[in-house]
């Protein structure tokens, strides 16, 4: 059997589309060279060393005491991390799911499912400070202990479990309602109690999608770079170590080599649980629920379940109304009132407020078009083309999702400040905005694309087909047919971006020039120099803007999105 | 429709994919040849998995032929786009746009043809009316009925003018009822319109309905091709003869042959079949009853026992043990004071007209 004529056949069809090849070849230049290619460089520069390929930078890093301490640091953080976001993201989600719960309860689930999305990434290591620190709110005020270090490990696990566990709590949501209810019911029929039901049916039911929960939340703990920053204090992660390598001691090539290193635990992780995990929890919960799930109502479950979550999601609201509150106080810690907006003012007159807020707010919206487009026609490639370098594209688009951003940033540094590969070429691209630019849309890339695959896979193939034969070629099919019904879709992705990258801070900070001001760079300034009153009052505006943009999204999803309109017309 | 009709040829076209499972490569659909001619309706008929789709898709340029070339007319189209085809395809899912009212769907393509605005409404005009759907423009897809998305796909894809029109199954989704009077509906359209038509089906009595040629496949392969009539009456072999409405087999030795006529022994009993050419007396032969072509009498015929007696309305369906065969029987002329019940002995008969010899 031959099958020459078929593949040559489709490759000449695919080639009589001008418009998909450059997509295409534009696409693949622009993964390789942003995200292939500061890794590759990575690689070399710390496996090369005085022109020969050696260990000697490994050996002189896992030499330095502080070093082989941070990746034990990392380890355990992440360790502790994965495991009480997964078991309060399985508690809120159980709830969700499973109890009858009253509309305040219900309110505080959504408010707790939207924060992770608006919030920028330190403001839970701010109020931590301002709360539990050495003149902190509560401790000091309330209870009177003057010497509370909230600085260290269970600084970073407490305020890390708090940021994370929502992405725990979305994930096994959705798995939890893909449960067929009628199994829970047969057990319950033959006798096995509640508690039985859940030990014995729905947890193991659930296993491998909280052995993802974990993975992808040690993966983002370990990753994460402000919170250990500000938080942190003399407990040092990679992503810190990192980062005072290139900034503190100028050791590009040890800071490279160190990146390598958390690199490959990241990637080790993202392969287990995407190539074992994922397809496991696909296997096991691959049933849709056939009917409504009766819901427990008996109170002795309900009362205790749901007082525990709310309780905890009225602390993590308390620890974000934290920061804007804070930005009102005199001076913290000491002068509580009266409310001034001082701080407020201070920002703008000294602190070079508007500049500020321009340059962040320019250079994310040129990033969030260019993201939730390129996503698209990422996924639509995926999903709905057949070609030889898919796969590639796929793969390094999903690469950057283990990719830490710390990580990404010195590659960025190491390809690009002395032009590719040292020689020069394209070296006018580092410093600038653009550079800023692609970062944001290297991090948002992948989440985008995640979604954008999803979407596009509940549109029957057979609809773009139908505009194929009618005549319209790739480029038509894909403006007239695809994007108009995942419109919802795009536009989520277009303001997730513009949050991400906002909000971004870990790769940013390394590669951010004097010329450029970002608001997340001066917080984590102001933070670490102490100055709550105005890293308070610089929170809180990013905030406001981060929550308007998101129900500004929602508004108009609502008014203009598919689902209304074709509702709207039965 | 002022176009030329035009034909489709096959030549020596074979399809290749890989199995899932195995990993292994085989044959979707092996070295078919098969031309259909111009205005003409055929039906790829067979179970699922025969390849008949696989065809139709290839023919519509989304899968590309692993050997052999497909002509439109005699124009080689191996290596044109589904868009630069001039065939037009509704789909089993009816694939209409979701964000599109009725007219927009059907206004697509001409759209795409930059064809001008009075033209389009003139042409959308026309054939809504011609699938019965004037008044219905404004209407969003999801308004419709099953039926009326159904006419808007076929209406989408006859604006065009195609030279061939090509269907997926496209009544599969609506239920009994309709689907009979859906396939009446395309019919007239065809002959109306006067397009060259290929249709995939799995459903015998839809091919019977619609085709002027039926193509039986079988495994990637064509099993037999011809009209309604002769593939019911004169099937090809077992496979076909199955497929295409209920059959009995039996099998006999030929103990002599003249002129026109064969005589079979088949249990001990001489039965009169058609003769065929190359039957040999000694040798065995196989022959095709259908249900309605044989029936019980107390006299003459093969000895048999009757299994199954069940009042159908129209008929009276028997099954009668012949040997160690069922066989099935349709009696369209039951005389209701003597029908004859579970356990009964009787003769199975049948004139020589009615068999048809494998």
């Amino acid at each position: 059997m031959k099958k020459g004529q078929g593949a040559k056949l489709d490759r000449k069809k695919f080639f009589a589309d001008p418009i998909m090849i450059t997509t295409i070849v534009l696409l693949i230049t622009f993964l390789t060279l942003f995200i292939l290619y500061p890794l590759a460089i990575l690689l070399a520069d710390s496996f090369i060393s005085g022109g020969k390929i050696s260990f000697d930078v490994f050996t002189r890093i896992f030499a330095m005491p502080n070093f082989t301490k941070a990746i034990s640091n990392t380890l355990k953080v992440g360790f502790l991390v994965g495991i009480t976001s997964t078991i309060i993201g399985l508690l809120f989600a159980y709830v969700e799911v499973y109890v009858k719960t009253n509309k305040f309860t219900g309110g505080l689930f959504k408010l707790i499912s939207m924060l992770p999305v608006v919030s920028p990434p330190f403001v839970l290591s701010l109020s931590m400070i301002m709360l539990f620190g050495k003149a902190g709110l509560i401790t000091r005020y309330l209870l009177g202990i003057h010497d509370n270090s909230v600085y260290g490990f269970w600084g970073i696990a407490i305020v890390q479990t708090l940021t994370f566990f929502p992405v725990c709590y979305m994930m096994l949501k959705g798995l939890l309602k893909n449960i067929d209810p009628s199994l829970e019911e047969a057990a319950r029929d033959m006798g096995a109690s509640r508690f039985k039901v859940f030990t014995s049916v729905t947890l193991p039911l659930l296993l491998p999608g909280l052995g993802n929960a974990f993975l992808v939340t040690f993966i983002e703990s370990i990753a994460d770079f402000a919170n250990p920053m500000i938080i942190g204090g003399s407990y040092d992660t990679l992503a810190t170590t990192i980062y005072l390598q290139i900034t503190g001691a100028y050791d590009k090539a040890g800071a490279a080599a160190m990146a390598v290193v958390l690199l490959c635990i990241t990637l080790l992780m993202f392969a287990v649980q995407k190539y074992y995990l994922e397809a496991k929890t696909a296997a096991t919960l691959t049933g849709k629920a056939s009917r409504e799930r009766m819901l427990i109502g008996e109170k002795s479950v309900t009362i205790p379940l749901t007082v525990s979550c709310s309780l905890i999601a009225l602390f993590v609201i308390l620890m974000y109304l934290c920061v804007p509150i804070g930005a009102l106080f005199p001076t913290w810690g000491y002068k509580f009132t009266p409310f001034t907006l001082k701080w407020f003012k201070l920002v703008f007159t000294r602190y070079k407020g508007f500049k500020t807020f321009t340059d962040s707010f320019v250079l994310s919206l040129i990033a969030a078009p260019i993201t939730a487009i390129l996503s698209m026609i990422i996924s639509y490639l995926v999903v709905k083309k057949k070609f030889k370098a898919k796969g590639f594209i796929e793969a390094v688009s999903m690469l950057a999702m283990a990719v830490p951003g710390t990580v990404l940033g010195v590659g960025y540094i190491r390809g690009f400040s002395g032009g590719l590969f040292h020689t020069g070429l394209l070296q006018g691209l580092y410093g600038t905005g653009a550079i800023l630019v692609i970062v944001f849309i290297v991090r948002s890339l992948p989440t985008g694309t995640r979604s954008g695959i999803s979407a596009l896979r509940q549109i029957d193939k057979s609809i773009e087909e139908s505009a194929y034969d009618m005549g319209a070629n790739s480029f038509k099919v894909f403006t007239t047919v695809t994007l108009p019904l995942i419109k919802d879709s795009f536009l989520s992705g277009l303001v997730t971006a513009f949050v991400r990258s906002i909000t971004a801070i870990s790769a940013i900070i390394l590669l951010v020039t004097p010329q450029f001001l970002l608001i997340t760079v001066q917080i984590n300034e102001l933070a670490e120099k102490g100055a709550f009153g105005l890293a308070c009052a610089f929170a809180s505006i990013l905030i406001f803007i981060t929550y308007g943009s998101v129900l500004l999204m929602e508004g108009v999803i609502k008014k203009f999105g598919t689902s209304k309109k074709t509702k709207e017309r039965e | 429709m002022s176009k030329d009709k035009k034909g489709v040829k096959l030549e020596h076209i074979s399809k290749i994919y890989k199995d899932p499972k195995t990993g292994k490569d085989f044959y979707a659909v092996k070295d078919t040849t098969l031309e259909i001619k111009p205005g003409s309706f055929v039906t790829l008929l067979g179970p699922s998995g025969c390849g008949k789709t696989t065809t139709l898709r290839m023919i519509a340029g989304f899968e590309s032929p692993d050997e052999g070339e497909i002509y439109l007319c005699d124009e080689a189209i191996n290596e044109l786009t589904p868009n630069k085809r001039d065939t037009a395809m509704v789909f089993q899912s009816y694939a209409l746009l979701p964000h599109y009212n009725v007219f927009d769907n059907v206004a697509y393509g001409l759209k795409l043809r930059k064809v001008p605005k009075d033209e389009i409404k003139e042409k959308v005009m026309k054939i809504l009316d011609l699938v019965e759907l004037s008044g219905m423009e404004g209407r969003m897809t999801n308004q419709l009925s099953g039926g009326q998305q159904q006419r808007v796909a076929l209406a989408r894809a006859l604006v065009l003018e195609p030279s061939v029109l090509l269907f997926d199954e496209p009544l599969s989704n609506l239920d009994a009822k309709l689907r009979v009077s859906m396939r009446t509906e395309i019919r007239r359209i065809q002959q109306e319109v006067g397009i060259t038509a290929i249709y995939v089906t799995h459903d015998q009595s839809e091919a019977m309905a619609l085709s002027d040629e039926i193509i039986i496949m079988e495994k990637g392969i064509v099993a037999q091709k011809g009209t309604p009539e002769e593939i019911y009456y004169h099937p090809i072999n077992e496979f076909v003869a199955d497929f295409i409405g209920e059959a009995n087999f039996l099998t006999g030795k030929v103990v002599s042959v003249d002129d026109k006529y064969a005589e079979l022994e088949i249990e001990n009993e001489k039965v009169k079949v058609m003769k065929k050419d190359g039957m040999n007396v000694g040798e065995d032969a196989k022959i095709v009853l259908r249900p309605e072509g044989g029936f019980l009498s107390d006299n003459r015929g093969i000895e048999c026992e009757v299994v199954l007696s069940c009042f159908m309305g129209a008929y009276q369906n028997y099954h009668v043990k012949v040997g160690d065969t069922i066989v099935k029987l349709a009696d369209y002329n039951p005389n209701i004071e003597n029908v004859y019940k579970v356990g009964d002995k009787c003769k199975l008969a049948f004139e020589p007209e009615s068999v048809h010899v494998l």
